[in-house]
């Protein structure tokens, strides 16, 4: 669970202290407070959660208590392809959490967790409003309906090949100029 | 002092304590998990202390009732003791029944509510489900077994009550709620190593020393 900080995160984390004094010290901000740190950071790293509770005079163990009980919080870096996993009514009663199972499978990760090389992150998501597609899977920003076991793995496959393919472009283009 | 009747029988009690205190105190024993003597926030979660009262509609947890003259108190009804068995059956099934390999057999609270209550100790018709990890042992003295522990919060209370700062909490939610460790410094284990309580109080041997087995 604890990450070494990029150096991009220890500057939004300077930013992040400065943004904490403004808030109040009442055990009310300690939900606002987690979720400005998430929208900077992406996530809540263990070193943002001790801040916090020096910051409310809280035990920094109800911080972290409070921040696991919630979905919202995540604990790991997103990847560079998050992978959302629907598990709405309609994805569920079609068997959307075989497509989790599968996908955990493929990027030996769990739900909540990060691939090792920053590639992929695997969630869980309640209804994304196209039911009718169910089950629903979305990596990045993409739709994928219509979702069967069979199709994790190319879908994993894709998103790897279009990557290389960009890294083989950019290359070309470097060499051409 | 007040009297009450508790299963027939008249017992005395000091005004102010709790009925479950009462009759523990008069050798007449309740299920119980969760509460603590001395502590008065009781987090009454454990659903197991259940008694009829007359004139309550329905069973009530002695763990939240003060004691009031001529109460009029059944421990042994059938609607208690059916609340009791199907709480009891629920910790079991969550439980990981490995009791010759566990430190806390032959002095551990389920073995002798499953006895009192005539329950087995395997879960029966209800699905046995474990959680992962096996033991948390991110604490530098202590060990957490995850599938022992049946959440009674006994050792976040003692912990909040004699250090001012709780170092356990409880994490995550519904069936994956662990009690955890988060921000225990290295430097706590001096502290931790001397006070305990957290593992004297635990009633199933969830939390133990690092260097027993």
């Amino acid at each position: 669970m604890i990450a070494d900080l990029s150096a991009d995160e220890e500057k939004i984390l300077n930013d992040v202290k400065i943004r904490l004094a403004k808030y109040g010290k009442e055990r009310g901000q300690l939900i606002p407070i987690l979720q400005m740190i998430q929208d900077k950071l992406a996530y809540l790293p263990h070193i943002t959660m001790e801040m916090v509770a020096q910051h409310l005079d809280i035990p920094p163990s109800e911080v972290f208590g409070v921040a696991t009980f919630y979905n919202q919080f995540r604990f790991n870096p997103p990847g560079r392809n998050p992978v959302k996993v629907c598990l709405g009514t309609a994805c569920h009663v079609r068997g959307g959490d075989i497509i989790l199972e599968n996908f955990e499978r493929k990027l030996e990760i769990k739900e909540g967790e990060t691939t090792s090389d920053k590639e992929f992150s695997i969630e869980r998501v309640a209804c994304v409003g196209c039911c009718a597609l169910a089950p629903v899977t979305l990596i990045g920003e993409t739709v994928h309906g219509n979702m069967a076991p069979s199709k994790v793995e190319g879908l994993v496959m894709r998103v790897q090949i279009e990557k290389e393919m960009k890294e083989r472009e950019k290359q070309k283009n470097e060499s051409g100029q | 002092m007040l009297t009450l009747t508790v299963d027939g029988k008249e017992i005395q009690a000091k005004k102010g304590t709790t009925l479950l205190k009462a009759c523990l105190d008069n050798d007449i024993y309740i299920p119980n998990l969760c509460y603590i003597d001395g502590i008065e926030e009781t987090a009454a979660s454990c659903r197991l202390c259940f008694v009829e009262i007359e004139g309550e509609e329905k069973p009530v947890t002695s763990c939240t009732v003060p004691v009031k003259a001529s109460l009029k108190v059944k421990t042994d009804t059938p609607a208690v003791r059916r609340l009791q068995k199907t709480a009891l059956r629920l910790l079991l099934s969550v439980h990981h029944v490995d009791c010759k390999n566990c430190p806390a057999n032959k002095k551990c609270a389920l073995q002798d509510m499953a006895k009192f209550l005539k329950v087995g100790l395997k879960p029966g018709h209800l699905q046995h489900c474990l959680k992962e990890p096996e033991i948390d042992t991110s604490h530098p003295c202590l060990d957490y077994y995850t599938n022992r522990c049946v959440l009674c919060g006994k050792c976040i209370q003692v912990c909040l009550t004699h250090n001012g700062q709780p170092e356990i909490t409880f994490a995550r939610r519904g069936f994956n709620t662990v009690v955890s460790f988060f921000g225990t410094a290295k430097n706590e284990k001096d502290s931790c190593d001397e006070c305990i309580r957290c593992v004297d109080i635990c009633p199933v041997g969830a939390l133990v020393l690092k260097s027993s087995p």
